[in-house]
């Protein structure tokens, strides 16, 4: 049999299966990965069949608000605007589901540095202000005792496209310095730098960093990792220096006091032992209501699965787990899709 | 005795039925190439009545002031894209600097003097760079031609021509000069291969002609042959600027994405192009992402100002030309 009359026999028996119910989703670029690897886990174990265009957090929201998409993704939770607009459109809600977590990473191109660096707030808020032009300032000085530090100018990079990376970033600085949050604003995806260049990607980050001896730049935990970038240990709110790893992550979603009912919130900057200040959640949008019954029974069969077994797969990928408590809560959400 | 019988088979048709006319395929070959032709306008014009409709939360916020304000604050809802165009045509002009000169003379050479053999060879690779990915050329950018342009070519502009504000200030590679010159290497195949087009399309004739009269070879070039070619080689030449105009992922990888305006070439800037590029899948808020629209009306316009004061140009020039 030639391959052209093979692919044909395919196509025959792969028909019928097209026609059962069938989900896309589109949104964050963060976790793409984790949810590609999900959803052919999921559909490879008899389920249904899911598509996933990893097109941004924005392009994400905009799409699940248009009902052009059985489910967005953001790394960034909606704010009250969004979530009015949403219902304005729908008549219904849309819930968020954390699904995994990340974190953001400040690494470093320091000559004759070696082993890790130390970061507190202020030193990260100084830098990214602009206050802080060189490495050996007295702040990174008394943070760093037993590194010489080299009388060089510090490069600031940041990412120039929009990032669920630079919110993460972004919110943790607003929290830690009120000049901050004064001179350039809360947690947004992108926001007007004082200082610095931008790269685009975490790749463009990682990029201009390996170019330009004395830079400084933050990219996700997962990419740094993978590409062996070195990067520093930052100060929690209860004073113990962290380098951030899936532990250390999963453990600040842990720390949370308390969880809201919406899952709306901010891990930044939080305290208790071995939490890495600079973690974030990544969401899944939902609408809580589907015309297609077929449709909301597949999604809630998705995430229950997502949150239980899918937790087992994303380690290996570098993404922190999500805390037993949060798993629990989730469950009860689930129940609200109909 | 060749064209009365044109005239008489055409008299001939006229007079024949419908069927047998369209059968001679003018008309199909009209109707078919006026409705290609007018699908290509409708396409603009959908573009254009889709930027003008979506950026008008923008327009209503900020009118000519987006033009002529330089904060681009998504936190603030403050937008103003004055240094993103600059920024456009700094990298564009540099480019063009560099491309135009570079270009015409290999065109010149490939179609002029090099032996036909390896002209045709060094056309097929020059058309090949035309075909790389640009984001192939901005990888290029980042690691192979900032360090060169770090070690050996600031250097040389610093020490020598170090007193014009142009060339001031701290190197960090990523600059307007580093997108200029990305820019220059992935426009030269557009102005080397249609310009060598056009020369080999100007007749023999007219150079046989200069030579019969006593011109040397270069003379005939120079004077007869670009003359004659001058609208072609200056298409290829709005081709090339299009195409800097309009390019993303290069040109975002080598400037530094900073919104600034400066004097100096080696500072990180931004483009229109690239700001859209990087900030719009994330974008959220009607006026955010009316803004990035709002740029991207913005580049439509200066494409077509630029190109219309081009072809003025090319006009009070080939007027010059015949006058003279």
């Amino acid at each position: 049999m030639s391959n052209f009359s093979r692919s044909l026999a395919v196509l025959a028996l792969a028909f019928p299966l097209a026609a059962q119910t069938r989900l896309t989703g589109a949104g964050a670029t963060f976790p793409a990965p984790v949810y590609q690897k999900w959803f052919a886990a999921y559909q490879s174990a008899g389920n249904v069949q899911i598509n996933y265009q990893p097109i941004g957090s924005g392009g994400g929201i905009k799409a699940v608000t248009e009902g052009t998409v059985d489910f967005g993704a953001s790394d960034a939770p909606l704010t009250d605007a969004q979530l009015a607009a949403y219902k304005a459109k729908n008549k219904y809600d849309v819930l968020l589901f954390p699904t995994v977590l990340g974190a953001a990473v400040p690494s470093y191109n320091l000559p004759g540095v070696t082993g890790e660096l130390n970061f507190t707030a202020q030193i990260l808020a100084g830098i990214y202000l602009g206050e802080i032009h060189k490495w050996n300032d007295p702040k990174i000085a008394a943070a760093n005792p037993k590194v010489k530090l080299p009388d060089m100018d510090i490069l600031v990079i940041h990412r120039s496209d929009g990032s669920g990376t630079t919110y993460c970033w972004t919110d943790y600085l607003s929290k830690v310095s009120s000049e901050w949050k004064s001179k350039v604003g809360a947690a947004n995806t992108s926001v007007e730098w004082p200082t610095g260049i931008g790269g685009k990607g975490n790749d463009g980050v990682a990029g201009l960093l390996k170019q330009q001896e004395g830079a400084v730049g933050y990219m996700e935990l997962i990419y740094a990792v993978k590409n062996k970038l070195p990067f520093g240990r930052v100060k929690n709110k209860s004073g113990e220096f962290v380098k951030a790893d899936l532990k250390s992550v999963t453990a600040a979603a842990a720390a949370m006091k308390e969880m809201p009912a919406d899952f709306r919130v901010s891990i930044t900057d939080g305290a208790g032992a071995g939490v890495y200040p600079i973690s974030t959640f990544t969401w899944l949008l939902v609408p809580a209501h589907y015309a297609d019954s077929g449709k909301a029974q597949a999604v809630k069969g998705f995430l229950h699965w997502a949150i239980t077994k899918g937790q087992e797969q994303v380690e290996s990928l570098e993404y922190a787990k999500l805390p037993k408590a949060v798993v629990a809560q989730e469950e009860k959400q689930i129940a609200r899709i109909k | 005795m060749a064209s009365s019988s044109i005239a008489g088979s055409l008299r001939h048709r006229a007079n024949r039925g419908v069927l047998a006319r369209l059968r001679g395929g003018d008309e199909i070959s009209y109707l078919v190439t006026l409705a290609c032709a007018v699908l290509i306008f409708v396409v603009v014009a959908l573009i254009v009545a889709k930027l003008w409709g979506n950026s008008q939360p923008a327009i209503r916020a900020f009118g000519w002031d987006f033009l002529r304000t330089s904060r681009w604050n998504p936190n603030g809802g403050k937008f103003g894209a004055l240094p993103f165009l600059y920024g456009t045509c700094v990298t564009s002009a540099i480019a063009l600097l560099i491309a135009v000169p570079t270009g015409v003379a290999s065109a010149i050479f490939l179609a002029e003097m090099a032996p036909p053999k390896l002209s045709n060879l060094l056309t097929f690779l020059i058309e090949l760079l035309a075909a790389v990915p640009s984001v192939i050329y901005g990888l290029l950018g980042i690691f192979m031609l900032l360090p060169l342009i770090r070690v050996y070519l600031v250097p040389a502009l610093k020490s020598t021509f170090g007193f014009l504000p142009l060339f001031q200030g701290s190197f960090y590679g990523v600059s307007f000069l580093s997108a200029g010159l990305v820019l220059a290497v992935m426009v030269i195949p557009f102005i080397v291969s249609v310009s060598r087009e056009v020369l080999l399309a100007v007749p023999t004739e007219q150079r046989e002609a200069a030579l019969a009269v006593g011109a040397t070879k270069w003379e005939t070039t120079w004077d007869i042959v670009l003359p004659y070619a001058r609208s072609g080689i200056f298409g290829s030449i709005f081709l090339a600027l299009a195409r800097a105009l309009g390019e993303t992922m290069a040109v975002t990888m080598v400037i530094g994405n900073t919104p600034k305006i400066t004097a100096s070439l080696l500072s990180p800037g931004y483009s229109i192009a690239a700001v859209i590029a990087n900030e719009f899948a994330e974008a959220s808020g009607d006026l955010y992402v009316s803004s990035l629209i709002f740029a991207g009306l913005v580049l439509f316009g200066l494409t077509i100002v630029i190109n219309a004061l081009a072809r003025i140009l090319i006009l009070a020039t080939s007027q010059k030309a015949a006058t003279a």
